[in-house]
């Protein structure tokens, strides 16, 4: 756990987040996450929870939104659950920011497949711009971590920013695309280099009818 | 399972597919995934005279179909459904989870059925629930898919709004829910027990089996989990009868496969392709051939980061199927092959996956929890040499004393890539030792 984040002090957050509570959507939405589990299951809707709490820490604080203690402490609350089978959740998974981040996480993967298709060379280039791995710039735009496969192997190496993949990439192609954030601009989402989605590059080498239709193939069955 | 891998009589069908015969057309998302594009490919047509033949007809024509689990472990299908209890005698539902937890380094499909054809994936939960008689559906996406899961949540809406799924759902008088669970970044949660102990909020650490979840799973009710490819492919299934998707690869190994081609080829990409398609021509037919050509290949994991490596020579015309990797020492695994080439540092590539298990052991039982750190620390020395040549032997033996003695196979899986690593390329990491003690000269790798 040496590398575990270091949660600030307790009593500022306290200060800071003890009066959490949901806005009028998001209370709407914890509705309609509750409900999709039996009755009596509700801490089933403790990951959901979590991820909207953090949401809106983010929205709250203009950053991707970490889960301070007494915002876990108020999702436990509405599930019933105990604060510290809240807390495990927490810690048990990535997702879960335990301590601030910026506006930006650059999360790379650097796992095997993405690694073979050059992944150093996008941690190069996001060194280079100033970015610190596992820490945020002073600024508090860039977060940076190197993570565990993404699931999007036919794309390394890839790297996701908040919500949005970015694929395909080279040491130029990442380094515009921390431009383009740091200036205020949207990246193309997606494969950065001429590709559909995971199709090989070029064009797809199977079912080339979809390219340019809607094609249904059941009167060749 | 059967460990026989005798050529079987006619002559299987290996490949290449036909256009006609693939089940996910809209796989590179060329065309819209709502349900009214995906109902023009022939989703959702008349589900109701699907249902109609009945539960254990379902079943049959799926056992019949010969699909094996696609996610991994390869376990017929339509024998993992029948293993459901016919009725609740004491009132407990039964739940269909679909494990859409894809994490495995390499595996890239699940995500391409969920954001590009969603419907087949839901339709299937239908059919597949029904035929289990499933109360509800609970598809365990993983927490990073983010854009997925947001097609995945329409989807869902969009169905119900036809009234497909729901309360009668497509007018057959079976009631069925189709609920989306996010995850949160843990690649445990892709292991059976695991996912239903994530469900349940909670930590996911594997449960002891037995009970096994058919009979005790998500709320201690039956619960089967299937992986979205096998839930998927379903509806095709019984559309096109257990006779048409039998008819591709070899015996024990029928059927279509999303394979993900990954690392040192021209054009990595994601295809379907017909089971027992021999390598070279999967790769020469769709990746545009091996980077450097065929002469530059030294060696792939073919199934996931957790089926050990195989060097060229024997992978190069090898079927790509279930016995005939196995027949390799490896295993097809989720069909996620991670191509190498004579440029990679081979040492450093299985490190890597070394980290990896470290990082995703759940932490509940000690051979894991401590061997796999232990192991990537013995690993990164051996990357740079810095190491004596006796604890090759030694991270071997570890590794033996790590497999097979954890609650789930995460042990094994870090276990495996270490040993595959140790048979083919021992000579490689005696030459690294070799070299950071100034011993012996430097050679080039003789062929």
């Amino acid at each position: 756990m040496a590398d575990a984040p270091q949660i600030p002090d307790e009593a500022e957050v306290r200060a800071r987040w003890g009066g959490f509570a949901w806005t009028p959507e998001n209370a709407a939405q914890a509705k309609i996450v509750i409900a999709r589990y039996p009755e009596g299951r509700q801490q089933s809707a403790v990951m959901p929870l979590l991820d909207l709490a953090q949401r809106q820490v983010g929205a709250e604080t203009n950053t991707q939104g970490w889960l301070p203690i007494p915002v876990i402490e108020y999702v436990a609350a509405q599930l019933d659950m105990p604060f510290m089978r809240a807390y495990e959740v927490v810690t048990f998974y990535t997702m879960y920011n335990l301590a601030p981040v910026g506006r930006y996480h650059v999360q790379v993967c650097g796992t095997t497949p993405c690694m073979l298709r050059g992944s150093d060379d996008v941690l190069a280039a996001c060194k280079a711009k100033g970015l610190i791995k596992g820490g945020t710039t002073a600024d508090g735009l860039f977060t940076f971590n190197e993570v565990e496969c993404l699931g999007a192997c036919a794309n390394a190496p890839m790297v996701q920013i908040n919500d949005d993949n970015f694929e395909d990439l080279t040491f130029d192609t990442m380094t515009a695309i921390l431009d383009d954030l740091a200036a205020g601009l949207q990246p193309k989402i997606g494969p950065q280099i001429d590709r559909q989605t995971s199709a090989p590059e070029g064009g797809p080498t199977a079912t080339k009818a979809m390219v340019s239709e809607n094609h249904d193939y059941r009167g060749e069955w | 399972m059967a460990d026989v891998t005798a050529p079987p009589s006619p002559p299987a069908f290996v490949g290449p597919l036909a256009d006609k015969d693939r089940i996910f057309t809209n796989v590179h998302g060329f065309q819209d995934w709502r349900i009214d594009a995906a109902m023009k490919r022939g989703d959702w047509d008349n589900t109701k005279k699907l249902l109609e033949l009945g539960q254990d007809p379902i079943i049959d024509i799926m056992k019949a179909s010969g699909l094996r689990g696609r996610g991994g472990a390869g376990f017929p299908t339509g024998m993992k459904w029948s293993f459901m209890p016919k009725e609740s005698k004491d009132g407990r539902p039964s739940f269909l989870v679909i494990n859409a937890d894809e994490s495995e380094p390499g595996s890239c499909k699940d995500r391409e059925i969920i954001r590009h054809d969603p419907h087949k994936l839901i339709e299937g939960a239908l059919v597949a629930g029904f035929a289990m008689r499933a109360r509800a559906a609970y598809i365990y996406i993983r927490g990073e898919f983010i854009y997925e899961a947001k097609v995945l949540f329409a989807a869902v809406e969009e169905a119900y709004a036809k009234g497909f799924i729901g309360k009668n759902a497509c007018g057959s008088g079976y009631d069925f829910d189709v609920f989306v669970h996010r995850g949160a970044g843990a690649y445990i949660c892709g292991e059976e027990t695991a996912q239903i102990e994530s469900l349940e909020g909670k930590k996911g650490q594997p449960r002891l089996k037995p009970p096994f979840p058919a009979g005790a799973g998500l709320y201690g009710c039956p619960t089967t989990v299937n992986n979205v490819e096998s839930i998927a492919v379903a509806p095709t299934i019984l559309r096109r009868g257990a006779a048409w998707f039998s008819s591709f690869g070899r015996e024990n190994n029928r059927g279509t496969k999303l394979f993900q081609i990954s690392g040192h080829v021209n054009k990595p990409c994601v295809i379907e392709e017909s089971m027992s398609i021999p390598f070279r021509e999967l790769i020469d037919r769709h990746c545009g051939g091996i980077r450097g050509g065929w002469d530059n290949l030294m060696a792939v994991i073919p199934g996931g980061s957790s089926v050990p490596l195989v060097p060229a020579a024997e992978i190069m015309d090898a079927p790509m199927d279930f016995d005939g990797l196995r027949a390799l020492g490896s295993g097809l695994g989720t069909a996620a092959i991670i191509v190498m080439d004579k440029s990679t540092d081979i040492v450093r590539a299985i490190a890597r996956l070394s980290y990896f298990y470290k990082h995703e052991s759940c932490g509940q039982c000690t051979p894991c929890r401590e061997g796999t750190g232990w192991m990537w620390r013995v690993m990164e020395r051996l990357v740079t040499g810095d190491a004596d040549p006796e604890e090759i032997d030694m991270l071997l033996q570890v590794t033996k004393q790590v497999e097979g003695h954890t609650i789930c196979a995460l042990g094994d899986a870090a276990a495996w890539p270490i040993q595959g690593l140790i048979r083919h390329f021992r000579p490689e990491i005696e030459r690294r030792i070799a070299v950071k003690r100034g011993g012996a000269p430097v050679l080039e790798a003789a062929e």
